[in-house]
């Protein structure tokens, strides 16, 4: 790419010194985009900007947040009540950590459709995974800030999974703590690190954009760009189909904001904290509500290896697999557009997940525990099991030899070989 | 030239095009629309209700001797009352306007005469003057006197001497009965 000069002599000056406007000319405006790209391309950077809104809602909230077990209640409903436009910085922030995991998943599941973790994407893909492990500590945190029976109930429960860890379980939950109970030491800290988190995200997303940039955007055919002709500048082409995906993000994100704020939250959270009570049913946020059911799938000990431990150890893995995707994977093509057993099993995999959902969300009785139990061995089924096996013996459909080839010679696979004689 | 951008049918290449102004008419809505969600985090920060709330306070004057001063605390800042004695009124009314760098009659600082209440914070860079206490000193004018950077203020809590640009500021407040004043 050739040097840009630039008109401007203020803009010319300092890009000589520090190529800023050129890197943002290079990145955001000629960065050459795969042409066919759908609006499930859209979610990566709704994902980004839910993260802005989140920091900018956090810091505000922050302002008027005391991180004290005595305070954070009555401050949370001061915020509710009292500060300007409280109730609506509150909202955007508890709505906006629902809508993030939506969009994320979505983002997830787009790249496990279309094989966008394949080489050369790995890393690309692999640091995603750091991001929602991220995403996930720091959502965890915030749920405890407002101090609420499921906030205290739900930071007991979950730092109590660390005591599953033989020989020093104890004592890290004792150091977790900061005390011998989830108390105002732990209160602190978590308000500390949920303040510092985003930041950490928001870096570990820049080392995401900065990987995508090198190898580039995957697309919906899984095959690699040939030349100009298979893209587009970004600009105008994909801020403004961007820009659209955002309005109607917006609007699903604002109706929950402004018509049913509390849709995704728990009515045991208005209720102080109360160490002596626990209520009746804990349940976690939504997004937790999967490696919540595999946490719980295992009732039974496993040698001399105790139940407890076993469920924390595959909730843990539930995330952690992900990693080795990359390799697990050994299909000849990416996209599941030209897979067509992996096609199905893919939404298989992914009603496979809802169901862990709705079993994570009842109580662990009845028929919901062998439910859940098999679609706990499913789901590391399709990992190890289906996902090998299918890149082995299934037989793939041939795609376009390239993304301006589909397009232009009508029918996609059908004519590649006229176009390559 | 599969690679470049085709324009649109009715770009002429000369002068304005629908598609400038349907960009210049999104990019104006996109900008207003940002500003307005912009204004719930910036005043966010403005006092909030109950900070509000307690811009009120309640002041019983009744046990405040002749000439004596007392100090309250009015949204976290000092208010000074003085229950001025005849001589103290006549000297604060009797100051011709033109000695005054920022000229106000003691009739238009005073509801009652016999009390002066104002914002005990110097207007130069706010710190608060002497001259509650007996022992304090009064500076050359008998009212207040700044420590920090040498103002004068008088009987009347107006600035006389000194770098201070104006009179000691008087609170919004009424008497809700003889005994009572309310500020704020």
């Amino acid at each position: 790419m050739e040097a840009k000069t630039w008109k401007n002599p203020v803009i010319a000056w300092i890009d000589d010194r520090l190529p800023v406007f050129s890197m943002m000319q290079a990145e955001l405006v000629d960065y050459p985009t795969p042409k066919n790209l759908n609006y499930w391309w859209n979610f990566g950077s709704l994902a980004g900007i839910v993260l802005v809104i989140m920091i900018a809602t956090g810091i505000m909230l922050a302002m008027q947040y005391t991180a004290h077990v005595d305070y954070a209640f009555e401050s949370v409903e001061r915020i509710m009540r009292d500060v300007n436009y409280g109730w609506l910085l509150r909202y955007l922030h508890t709505n906006g950590g629902s809508m993030f995991f939506i969009v994320v998943y979505i983002h997830f599941f787009r790249g496990m459709y279309y094989g966008s973790y394949r080489a050369p994407r790995e890393l690309l893909w692999i640091i995603g995974v750091f991001i929602l492990l991220a995403m996930m500590a720091t959502s965890f945190m915030g749920y405890v800030l407002p101090w609420g029976q499921m906030s205290f109930w739900g930071a007991t429960v979950i730092t109590n999974l660390f005591s599953a860890i033989p020989l020093v379980g104890e004592a890290i939950v004792t150091w977790l703590w900061g005390g011998f109970s989830v108390d105002n030491p732990t209160l602190n800290r978590f308000f500390a690190l949920h303040y510092l988190l985003p930041f950490i995200i928001f870096a570990l997303v820049f080392v995401h954009l900065w990987a995508l940039h090198v190898k580039k955007s995957n697309n919906p055919l899984g095959i690699d760009v040939k030349g100009p002709q298979d893209t587009l500048p970004f600009t105008p082409y994909y801020t403004i189909k961007d820009t659209f995906g955002l309005g109607v993000f917006m609007i699903v994100y604002l109706a929950f904001v402004f018509f049913a704020p509390d849709f995704f939250g728990e009515p045991d959270n208005y209720i102080k904290a109360n160490p002596m009570q626990t209520p009746p049913h804990i349940v976690p946020e939504w997004y937790f509500l999967p490696y919540y059911a595999i946490l719980r799938a295992i009732t039974f000990d496993i040698w001399f290896v105790s139940a407890k431990l076993i469920g924390v150890i595959l909730m843990f893995a539930s995330i952690l697999i992900l990693l080795f995707l990359p390799w697990l994977d050994r299909s000849p093509v990416r996209s599941a557009k030209f897979r067509p057993i992996y096609k199905q099993l893919f939404w298989v995999f992914f009603a496979d997940c809802i169901i862990l959902g709705v079993v994570g969300g009842n109580a662990p009785e009845g028929a919901w525990v062998p439910i859940g139990q098999a679609a706990t061995f499913y789901y590391f089924a399709h990992f190890l099991i289906i996902i090998p096996l299918l890149g082995k013996f299934e037989k793939t459909r041939t795609p376009p030899t390239s993304i301006s080839a589909a397009v232009t010679h009508g029918g996609i696979g059908t004519k590649v070989k006229e176009a390559a004689e | 030239m599969a690679n470049t951008v085709s324009t649109s049918p009715e770009h002429s290449g000369e002068g304005e095009t629908r598609r400038d102004f349907l960009l210049i008419a999104t990019s104006t809505v996109g900008v207003i629309g940002t500003a307005l969600a912009v204004w719930p985090f910036i005043d966010s920060m403005n006092p909030a209700a109950d900070t509000l709330a307690l811009a009120t306070t309640g002041v019983d004057i009744s046990a405040i001797e002749d000439g004596q001063r007392i100090t309250v605390v009015w949204r976290g800042k000092p208010v000074f009352i003085d229950h001025r004695t005849a001589a103290v009124i006549e000297a604060a009314e009797s100051v011709p306007m033109e000695d005054l760098p920022d000229p106000e009659p003691d009739s238009a600082r005073a509801e009652k005469p016999e009390w002066l209440v104002v914002v005990g914070v110097c207007t130069h860079l706010g710190c608060i003057p002497l001259g509650q206490k007996p022992s304090d000193p009064r500076g050359e004018f008998g009212g207040w006197f700044c420590p920090c950077h040498g103002s004068h203020y008088d009987t009347s809590g107006r600035i006389r001497k000194g770098p201070a640009p104006a009179n000691l500021p008087v609170p919004p407040y009424e008497f809700v009965d003889d005994s009572t004043i309310s500020i704020g």
